[in-house]
């Protein structure tokens, strides 16, 4: 799951063009949004995406998200037991 | 209209060059607009991460008017006289087509939110404003050409009317890697008259330094 971790904080940084972050500055347990990377609404609509895109998984209800998402770990876990690709 | 206001400072952005009351202040070599803009951005000192978040517009009102604004209006201070009054030719057509692009193939159809927000033009104004909290007058026009004589008889009817106390009004053109950028500031005190003339001479970067 490590490399799955480290492929996520890679393509988060990617896809949401986190200028200034690097894979090493994000921690498993950090939070993504608030205080955290400070991501926003329009930052979870692209996970969401990223979900579908790279993964396969369709979150059907986007509330789902707030669980999700809240850190690398969590998103880590979530991929891995519900992805089809 | 009479004008009875003045124009205190300009920046034009355009063909990897800023200048700022007619001084040339920033060069690059030719780069793509995401490059150079992201030069500026680093030369001039901003710190404002969501900006690397924005589309090429944005980016682009965004660079000019935070050069204008960067002594009169501090970021997270709340500043309700400033107002805004952008126009362009191009409207959001740059974002619209790499939007639309992005969503030809139905086999491979993953429309982005991000891309999405950004095919309006107007959303370069609420950058701006959400930056410095502008709660003011704002207004983005599309016409086929710079129009002074409108841009002039806006700025000082919001003067007039106690509006705004100052305005900021631009040109920020942007399509396919052609872009252009002026941007100057209106308000009751000043030296440089605002009037169509001396608008139409910042418009063509030919007016001496203010």
């Amino acid at each position: 799951m490590d490399a799955l971790k480290q492929e996520l904080k890679s393509k988060i940084i990617e896809v949401l063009n986190l200028e200034d972050v690097a894979v090493e500055d994000i921690n498993d347990n950090d939070a993504l949004f608030g205080d955290g990377l400070g991501l926003d609404s329009i930052d979870a609509l692209e996970l969401i995406v990223l979900l579908d895109k790279e993964y396969g998984i369709k979150l059907t209800d986007p509330k789902e998200g707030k669980t999700i998402f809240q850190s690398i770990e969590t998103m880590a876990a979530y991929i891995t037991a519900n992805r089809t690709k | 209209m009479e004008s009875s206001n003045y124009i205190s400072k300009y920046c034009i952005i355009e063909e990897h060059s800023v200048f700022v009351n007619g001084r040339k202040q920033f060069a690059s070599e030719p780069v793509p607009f995401t490059e150079f803009a992201k030069a500026v951005y680093k030369d001039f000192g901003m710190d404002y991460p969501k900006f690397f978040k924005m589309d090429s517009l944005s980016k682009l009102a965004f660079l000019t008017a935070e050069i204008i604004l960067e002594d009169i209006a501090k970021p997270g201070e709340e500043n309700n006289n400033i107002a805004l009054v952008f126009a362009n030719r191009s409207s959001s057509l740059d974002t619209d087509a790499k939007y639309q692009d992005s969503i030809q193939d139905k086999k491979d159809y993953f429309p982005s939110p991000a891309v999405f927000v950004y095919t309006l033009p107007n959303i370069c104004i609420g950058e701006v404003s959400i930056r410095h909290q502008l709660k003011s007058e704002s207004a983005f026009f599309v016409f086929d050409e710079f129009p002074s004589e409108f841009m002039k008889n806006y700025a000082d009817v919001l003067l007039a009317t106690g509006k705004a106390e100052k305005v900021v009004c631009g040109w920020t053109e942007l399509y396919r890697e052609k872009y252009r950028s002026v941007m100057y500031l209106v308000e009751k005190q000043g030296k440089t008259e605002h009037n169509k003339e001396i608008i139409n001479q910042i418009y063509t970067n030919s007016l001496w330094t203010l």
